[in-house]
């Protein structure tokens, strides 16, 4: 049910060239004739405008279309280069002993530490938003939280027998991490990223809404969201507010149930439990 | 009237791999003050046996009879159940550790027992824990009460346990692998208590175990469990010294040290099959040497041989006992009941060929070296050289 | 029954010829031998600063010699440091102090680096049929490892002489790809043979080997590795608690007790004569199979349980359980040593060892120390 509707967004995303085609309005066009009333009001759902427009007179449907596109972009590639730097650097830190452990497991707690929204904000002033940035901070600030479960679990299983029997046969530490750790590594750090994909989102839209993110007019879930709270449009064009949230609130509770069913399908107790 | 009468248990579970068919109709009785060992491996469905008897297996499909003083235990209301165990019929696990709460101390978890089957002050059940406490031999124990099971040793654990049991006086006592977990000495301390209590309160003990030791010591009978089955019952010394069924003389000429084994032990081939499926007829049969052409096909009754000695065997019941020559009866007596170049026939060289190499299929010696070793024997080079070479060489 | 090495080469050969010499405890005959070999783990507490509150004694000061071609049987009750002197042996764990000289060469401080090529030539098989092998791997390529890490053997010629050693053991060859939960306890332990076999070590370290596995599988795996070591000439360190399965298979047997070893012997005299009141207790403790040999035997009841090796006793460290026990054992560790007209290989550290025949009496001794063992560490 969830593996549908997430599905169903990456095609969206995907063909939304071609869906905004279909439907008429590019993301950004703005439909000064049809789509705001004659008070410069924006109009509500309806055969021109199916979900409605915004107070420029754009399609709120493309627009949300083309922000699933950055939704995900954004979400799934921040997850991901999180994910990669939290396994190396837990692995590392969990597995290469106490004295690079240390080193890195601080490194992770001053990473937890910081305060993100400001440290954001402030880097965005000073540097300029742009996408890629924000990718960027939003998997600097992820992956210290991969980091501390992949070290706790490699910490685990570095005292498994079988790690033990690896290293009497002479396997050196970078064998033993990749060979032996790391396939146990696979279940968690799986279920991580579709709970950190919809985390991400969140922060992205966080970022948008308050600016330091996606740049307008590109349209973003976030700043769809910055659009109708200004001046409290909101309170006039319901639609505006609602569709976006929406599609936030389902996206984020489609991926975390991804997350529980992938946690389920790779548990290892479930496999076990007969196994002895 | 035995203190507990079991008839035709039974007991299954569901479970995504299929029904896993735990217990297949064992009957047996234990009489006031005596002690019954139940023996099997892994998966021979022993534990599950005596859970259900105190209505530790939720979800289980049970059927059969269990009459504990007349009353049938398997159609008791959990309340009623719950009244019972405690109280009537104590166990004993194999790990003190689990089986006690990390974060209450001992007395407090020996009083709260006490006091949820008696209606007693809390100052009585106490200097009840430590007189408990004192019997068992932990030293001390009016100061030890307070202590958390963390701050006991192993053996005092199962010392703890052993006297939580025993708080209620029950009439019975389920022992599940108490020494398993314990290291020889203090294990023979543990046996030696539980006798002593036993036979000073004359209570009913069950101990059920994989380790043929503890059943010399503690036994008076002996009930042998495979796949699911009774294979054979009898007196502790009959079994030991007159076993009739091919399973239970594999296990004892299995044990290292045992008179049955001697020099050379002789395993039991093969794997214990899944209860999920059991083989067809005697469900030992594939891993039998003494395998007939109808112990693939039909199921053999406990049969009686002597005395209350069953053995759910085909061969004939006066062959009894170890040593070569009733093996060559069995063998004999064996080969007549099976069909030549038959399936049977076909199971037993299989089976008599793996007792007597172990499995363990030596190739010729080129083929051996071919095992790991080639790379030495053909390069006489490097065959020998000292390991500081070798690993200037890689 | 002491096996000798069967070499493939004229070199091994030699060495054969070698081991076959008049037996004696010449270093030339010595396989492995430790010297005075401590292991110390620290134990750190503290919420900011870690500090080093004590050290968990797990071995300290053991001597002892490996011959070729023999089993060293070595028991001890839990805690006793056994398991920690086996990964010792094999330089799993590095060494607080000592030596350890393998095959004639000091390999008690080589870098992990250095060590690779003696790990070639000493392997484990280990306890825990389910926890040694990765549940994720498939077994051709866990039983493969050996050649892949030292570089033996790659692709089919690998896969040919994985599925060799699994027909050695007794496993079906054709089940190369399957996982390890597919298996049953006593095939998992024929696959850590396989893989403890692949290079063909002169040395295999076995911790525990059947002591997880039903009795009549434990059977099937001793006569696996008796028959492996006649056939490949290798030598065994037989590590267990269980005395009857270390009695059927070793030449020779010690007996560890807290950290340190309280007796070595040929098998016949330490099951027969033992000399230690500890050896002793242990081999009257031990569950006989047979019920008219159990209900004739005397058994030595110890009280009190082990003591932590945090803060072991002084002198000789049995002395608080030993119903023998006098003053100077509180004070004086005793030296292992022949005593009494043993032969040079019965040595015993005991001021008062026990004559033969002698009964060591059972009347209860109050444990004189009865603290619960260690703080939380054991």
């Amino acid at each position: 049910m969830c593996g549908v509707f997430i599905l169903f967004l990456v095609l969206v995303a995907v063909f939304a060239d071609p869906l905004s085609h279909l439907i008429g309005w590019g993301p950004t066009q703005q439909d000064r004739a049809t789509g705001t009333t004659a008070d410069g009001l924006p109009v509500g759902p309806g055969r021109i405008h199916l979900l409605g427009a915004d107070q420029l007179g754009r399609d709120v449907l493309v627009r949300l279309i083309y922000g699933a596109r950055v939704s995900l972009v954004v979400g799934v590639s921040a997850a991901v280069a999180a994910v990669l730097i939290g396994v190396i650097i837990g692995l590392c830190a969990g597995f290469l002993g106490p004295a690079v452990d240390s080193v890195l497991a601080r490194l992770m707690d001053v990473v937890l530490a910081f305060p993100f929204l400001l440290f954001a904000i402030a880097l965005v002033t000073v540097v300029g938003p742009s996408e890629p940035l924000e990718i960027a901070v939003i998997a600097f600030f992820s992956w210290a939280a991969v980091g501390r479960i992949v070290r706790g679990q490699t910490l685990a299983i570095r005292e498994r027998e079988y790690v033990e029997a690896a290293r009497s046969l002479g396997a050196g530490n970078l064998r033993i991490m990749v060979v032996d750790v790391l396939p146990n590594l696979i279940a968690p750090v799986l279920v991580y990223v579709t709970l950190l994909i919809p985390i991400s989102i969140v922060f992205e839209a966080t970022l948008s809404f308050l600016g330091v993110g996606i740049i307008p007019p590109t349209p973003s879930w976030g700043n769809m969201l910055d659009d109708a709270q200004q001046g409290g449009l909101y309170q006039v064009a319901w639609w505006f507010l609602t569709f976006p949230a929406a599609a936030l609130v389902l996206t984020t509770l489609a991926f975390n149930l991804l997350g529980d069913s992938v946690r389920d399908a790779l548990d290892p107790r479930t496999e076990r439990l007969f196994a002895k | 009237m035995p203190l507990l009468e079991v008839r035709d248990l039974t007991v299954s579970f569901h479970t995504t791999d299929g029904l896993v068919q735990a217990v297949r109709g064992v009957s047996f009785d234990v009489e006031k003050g005596h002690t019954l060992g139940v023996v099997g491996e892994s998966g021979s469905g022993k534990t599950v046996c005596t859970q259900t008897l105190i209505g530790l297996t939720p979800g289980a499909d049970v059927s059969g009879r269990a009459l504990f003083d007349g009353q049938d235990l398997l159609r008791m209301s959990s309340a009623e159940l719950r009244k019972v165990r405690g109280a009537r019929i104590a166990a004993i696990f194999q790990d003190p550790l689990s089986s006690l709460h990390p974060l209450y101390t001992v007395g407090w978890q020996i009083v709260e027992m006490i006091r949820a089957h008696r209606h007693i002050a809390r100052s009585a059940a106490r200097a009840r824990a430590i007189e408990l406490l004192d019997m068992v031999g932990i030293p001390q124990a009016a100061s030890r009460v307070d202590d958390y099971p963390h701050q006991f040793s192993g053996g005092m654990r199962q010392r703890a346990m052993i006297a939580m049991a025993l708080a209620l006086d029950p009439d019975l006592i389920i022992a599940d692998e108490p020494t398993t977990a314990l290291d020889a000495t203090v294990q023979a301390q543990v046996i030696e208590l539980m006798m002593k209590l036993q036979a000073e309160f004359d209570t009913a003990l069950i101990i059920i175990t994989h380790d043929m030791g503890v059943i010399a010591e503690t036994a008076d009978e002996v009930m042998v469990m495979y796949a699911g089955k009774a294979v054979e019952k009898a007196d502790r010394r009959t079994l030991f010294y007159f076993p009739h069924h091919p399973y239970t003389k594999g296990l004892l000429e299995s044990i290292p040290g045992s008179t049955a084994a001697g020099e050379k032990l002789r395993p039991i081939p093969g794997q214990p099959p899944s209860l999920i499926s059991i083989p067809t007829g005697c469900a030992f049969h594939p891993r039998c040497q003494y395998v007939m052409d109808r112990c693939i096909s039909e199921v053999p009754p406990l049969f009686d041989i002597a005395g209350g000695h069953t053995s759910a065997c085909f061969l004939p019941t006066q062959i009894l006992g170890l040593g070569e020559d009733v093996d060559r009866e069995r063998a004999s007596a064996a080969a007549v009941g099976r069909a030549e170049n038959g399936a049977a026939a076909r199971l037993a060289a299989r089976a008599t060929e793996e007792i007597e190499t172990s499995g363990v299929h030596l190739p010729d010696a080129g083929a051996l070296a071919g095992a790991g070793m080639s790379d030495r024997s053909r390069d006489p080079g490097t065959s020998q050289n000292s390991p500081d070479d070798a690993g200037t060489q890689q | 029954m002491t096996a000798l090495p069967h070499g493939t080469s004229p070199a091994a050969a030699a060495t054969a010829a070698a081991a076959a010499a008049p037996a004696s405890t010449d270093d030339d005959d010595a396989l492995l031998t430790l010297d005075d070999v401590v292991k110390h783990f620290p134990i750190r507490r503290g919420v900011v600063i870690k500090s080093e509150v004590g050290q968990v004694r797990a071995v300290d000061g053991v001597s002892l010699t490996v011959r070729r071609g023999e089993t060293l049987g070595l028991v001890g009750e839990t805690g006793c440091g056994k398991s920690t002197l086996a990964r010792c042996m094999t330089r799993l764990y590095p060494l607080t102090s000592g030596r350890i000289t393998f095959d004639g060469r000091d390999i008690s401080r080589l870098s992990p680096r250095a060590m690779r090529p003696y790990r070639r030539q000493m392997q484990m098989i280990f306890q825990d049929p389910y926890g040694s092998l990765n549940p994720h791997r498939r077994i051709g390529s866990i039983i493969g490892d050996p050649f892949a890490i030292h570089g033996v053997a790659d692709g089919p010629e690998r896969k040919r002489k994985v599925q060799e050693l699994m027909e050695l053991v007794g496993l079906n060859p054709e089940h190369f790809n399957r996982f390890p939960s597919d298996f049953s306890g006593g095939q998992r332990q024929r696959i850590g043979v396989a893989r403890a076999l692949a290079l063909r070590p002169k040395l295999i370290v076995c911790d525990e080997p059947v002591s997880a596995l039903d009795v009549s599988i434990q059977a099937q795996i001793i006569n696996l590795l008796q028959t492996l070591q006649s056939e490949l000439g290798l030598t065994y360190v037989f590590i267990a608690h269980d005395l009857s399965v270390v009695e059927h298979v070793s030449d020779r047997v010690a007996v560890m007790y807290l950290g340190k070893i309280v007796e070595i012997a040929e098998r016949a005299a330490l099951y027969g004569t033992p000399r230690h009141p500890y050896t002793a207790a242990l081999l009257s403790a031990a569950s006989v199979a047979d019920p008219d040999r159990a209900a004739v035997r005397q058994r030595i009841v110890l009280h009190g349980d082990v003591p932590s090796p945090i803060d072991p006793p002084s002198g000789c460290r049995f002395h608080p359980r030993c119903p023998k026990a006098q003053e100077i054992c509180s004070r004086v560790q005793p030296d292992l040593v022949p005593v009494l007209a043993d032969l040079p290989t019965h040595v015993t550290a005991c001021h008062f060892p026990m004559a033969d025949g002698e009964k060591l009496g059972t009347a209860p001794v109050e444990p004189a120390d009865d603290r619960p063992p260690g703080t939380g560490v054991w």
